[in-house]
């Protein structure tokens, strides 16, 4: 299909976004100015001071000798960045794609779209005729290029609406500015005397070339059509989507439901056929009060399978309020990933971690209770018991080193050492009794210590010396004491043995 | 006269026995979990796998006991390559240690949860899941309705699973195939050595559907249960008859 671009030209976006807020300012002249080598120059002017001949790029100082009453205020970095980011996210309703021309401009690409409005006419006007009566003072021409678009919209005087393939003939008339260069490519053509475009534009490229340099022939090209530009969308498009619209609003689990089972459908059919999958998809309802609720499921590893996703979906759906009914869902697969066809294995005994039943259950339960709660460990080469386990990135990685068995450790280790009250015979020897909540252990035997150093590179602080001790009763406990035996050492019940 | 009569009885024993779910371990293929003597309480003398096993801890020393006890025979089921859900509530359980009773502590996914009704939840959802070897759920409590769910959702999936529970004041009946209560039991010295010994536990079987309940003394030793014949007290060797 043809391309066709419309350029959005915000003549005075800054000034018209605070007279907005400050309706007051209508009839003041005033200007946007910054601090620039040791000058203030004017980045912005409303109409009421362009009228008494302010422009931008012009000192404050020679502007406020025109306009005895110019308001001069400061400049605000990055909001035109922003203002056209709101804009642009409002021109969504009439095409997806749409990009932000820093630094006063939209493009939007609008194949396709404008029948829609009854042609390119009647969709132009729609739009500037809203910009306009929001309080923007907005231009916009379409064309077959970005370039000729932007150039219309800012430097035509004729028609706003470029036919297909007239870019040239569009361009002709108008100043070399229209053509985005740098200033100082359109200070040399005004210094040889190029006022428009036809008096050049004949011009052999390897003159120009010479001339004016490679930029200036992109430029050019781009304007004609003969060069390609890369348009970056505000919204990226998500390449998975399914759009289910509903012929009436729903707002029943049922109906919800039902909705989610078509959209996976027609989805997972074509995630299938190009032998992908899902990690993580966003379930987004419009509803009629134009609000939107979305709910998003993450799966460990892509799957396509309708059944698992769809259970995936229905512990979500509590999340999704209908309030007055929704009127469209849009399932995203912002991630996917290829997966392995596996054949089904005829005859297997115990599948480990990496059956697919296993993976759709964990997927599962995070949607329950949150992925935070789910852990799987791996030996960590420290010996810091604390250190000693990893939590593992994915059901797929394995152990590279080996789980130690040589030293004892307990079946349960508390989070946090907690303190005990302890009476030991003799320096470094294990406790005779400990006083743990209350509560007299007399240790019957012992082994110990085992000194566990801190890993200095990591943390500051006394080692510990383990032992293993066992009660009266054959309570096995892990305890230890916080640095060498001085004065008071402090000991600690870390863990219980099995 | 009497004997045909015997006979029918039996024969009639074995008969509810299979239609509860306990068929007889095909010949030469009987799967031991290594507990010895104490696999000859359970119908068959076969240790029942595909239900839901109930340990009581009283506390925090029996809940680590038990947690041995427990990696003990998970270690024989997940001997091929199985993978297991250890559902926690305390969050305290030390994977370093596990392998120290013969099984892959990174083959076991911990899920922490702090209310009984999500453990419950998370363990009839994993309970379903054919692809695991076993689940084990630590709870405070649980009634026989909650229990009976879970019996529900294994006799599909044929999955094993461990009930740890914490309270032990009110213990009303459930639907798990075998009521555990482990104890630590103080150790013996290896070789006359000074020092802690193998665990060792006291084993006791409170009650066991359609078997012998029972108290032995096991001790953890060389990567196997072991028996450890002891002389019980006279009214202990009544009860295990």
């Amino acid at each position: 299909m043809e391309k066709r671009f419309m350029a959005i030209w915000f003549r005075h976006l800054m000034t018209d976004w605070l007279t907005l807020k400050q309706p007051e300012l209508k009839e003041i002249p005033f200007v946007f100015a910054t601090l620039d080598r040791n000058r203030i120059v004017i980045t912005a002017a409303n109409p009421v001071a362009e009228a008494q001949g302010v422009h931008c790029g012009m000192a404050a100082a020679d502007a406020k000798a025109i306009t005895t009453d110019l308001r001069i205020l400061d400049h605000i970095p990055g909001k035109e960045a922003k203002l056209l980011r709101q804009l642009g996210l409002w021109c969504i309703r009439y095409t997806p794609i749409v990009m932000v021309d820093l630094p006063n401009g939209l493009i939007l690409d609008i194949s396709g779209c404008a029948h829609l409005w009854g042609g390119e006419r009647g969709y132009l006007k729609e739009i500037v005729n809203k910009l306009r009566s929001s309080g923007y003072d907005a231009r916009a021409a379409v064309a077959d290029t970005i370039g000729t678009a932007w150039a219309v919209a800012r430097f035509g005087k004729k028609t706003p609406l470029v036919e297909p393939g007239m870019q040239a003939q569009a361009l002709l008339s108008l100043p070399p500015a229209a053509l985005r260069l740098e200033p100082l490519i359109l200070e040399k053509l005004q210094k040889l005397g190029f006022s428009i475009i036809r008096s050049f534009i004949q011009i052999p490229r390897t003159v120009l070339r010479r001339r004016f340099g490679e930029g200036f022939l992109l430029r050019l090209a781009q304007a004609l059509g003969l060069e390609g530009e890369i348009l970056v969308p505000l919204i990226p498009p998500v390449p998975y989507t399914e759009r289910l619209p509903c012929l009436e609003p729903v707002r029943t689990k049922k109906a919800i439901e039902i909705a989610i089972q078509k959209l996976l459908e027609t989805m997972c059919l074509r995630l299938q056929n190009e032998g992908k999958g899902i990690r993580k998809a966003i379930l987004k309802c419009y509803r009629i009060d134009g609000k939107m609720v979305q709910a998003g499921i993450s799966t460990n590893r892509g799957s396509h399978s309708v059944s698992h996703l769809v259970e995936l979906f229905e512990l979500q759906i509590s999340k999704i309020e209908p309030a007055l009914g929704i009127e469209l869902f849009l399932l995203e697969a912002p991630k996917v990933e290829a997966i392995d066809l596996i054949q089904e294995k005829l005859w297997d005994e115990k599948p480990g971690l990496q059956d697919t039943a296993l993976a759709e259950l964990l997927d599962k339960l995070a949607g329950k209770v949150g992925a935070n709660a789910i852990h799987r460990y791996l030996p960590a080469e420290h010996n810091w018991p604390e250190r000693s386990i990893k939590q593992a990135a994915s059901l797929m990685e394995t152990p590279v080193t080996r789980w130690r068995t040589d030293r004892p450790r307990p079946v349960r280790l508390l989070r946090r050492p907690e303190a005990i009250e302890v009476m030991a015979l003799l320096p470094d020897y294990p406790p005779k009794v400990f006083t743990y909540k209350g509560r007299r252990h007399i240790v019957e035997k012992a082994d110990g210590p085992e000194r566990i150093e801190r890993e200095w590179w990591l943390d500051q602080g006394e080692h510990r010396d383990y032992y293993a001790v066992e009660d009266a009763d054959g309570q096995r406990y892990w305890l230890f004491r916080s640095g060498h035996y001085d004065a008071a050492p402090q000991w600690y019940l870390h863990g219980y043995f099995a | 006269m009497a004997n045909t009569k015997n006979d029918i009885i039996s024969q009639l024993q074995k008969d509810i026995l299979q239609w509860e779910g306990y068929r007889p371990p095909p010949a030469g293929k009987r799967k031991l979990v290594g507990l010895g003597p104490v696999e000859a309480a359970f119908p068959n003398g076969v240790f029942p796998l595909g239900t839901v096993h109930e340990l009581v801890c009283a506390n925090t020393e029996q809940a680590a006991a038990c947690g041995g006890f427990v990696s003990g025979v998970l270690s024989i089921l997940m001997q091929n390559g199985g993978a297991c859900l250890w559902i926690s509530l305390s969050g305290n359980l030390f994977p370093g240690a596990l392998k120290a009773f013969g099984m892959e502590p990174d083959r076991v996914i911990f899920v922490n949860l702090t209310r009984d009704k999500e453990v419950l939840w998370v363990m009839e959802e994993a309970l379903k899941c054919a692809g695991l070897a076993a689940v084990i759920g630590e709870m405070r409590e649980i009634d026989f309705k909650q229990s009976r769910r879970l019996q529900l959702a294994v006799e599909q999936s044929r999955v094993t699973g461990f009930v740890l529970r914490n309270r032990s004041d009110k213990m009303g009946s459930t639907a798990c195939a075998a009521r555990w209560k482990i104890k630590p039991l103080p150790s013996e010295p290896v070789d006359g050595l000074p020092g802690l010994g193998f665990p060792r536990w006291q084993v006791e079987l409170l009650r066991v559907r359609n078997g012998q309940p029972g108290n032995w003394i096991m001790e953890w030793s060389e990567g196997k249960f072991r028996p450890v014949e002891k002389e019980l007290p006279e009214q202990q060797k009544q009860m295990a008859g």
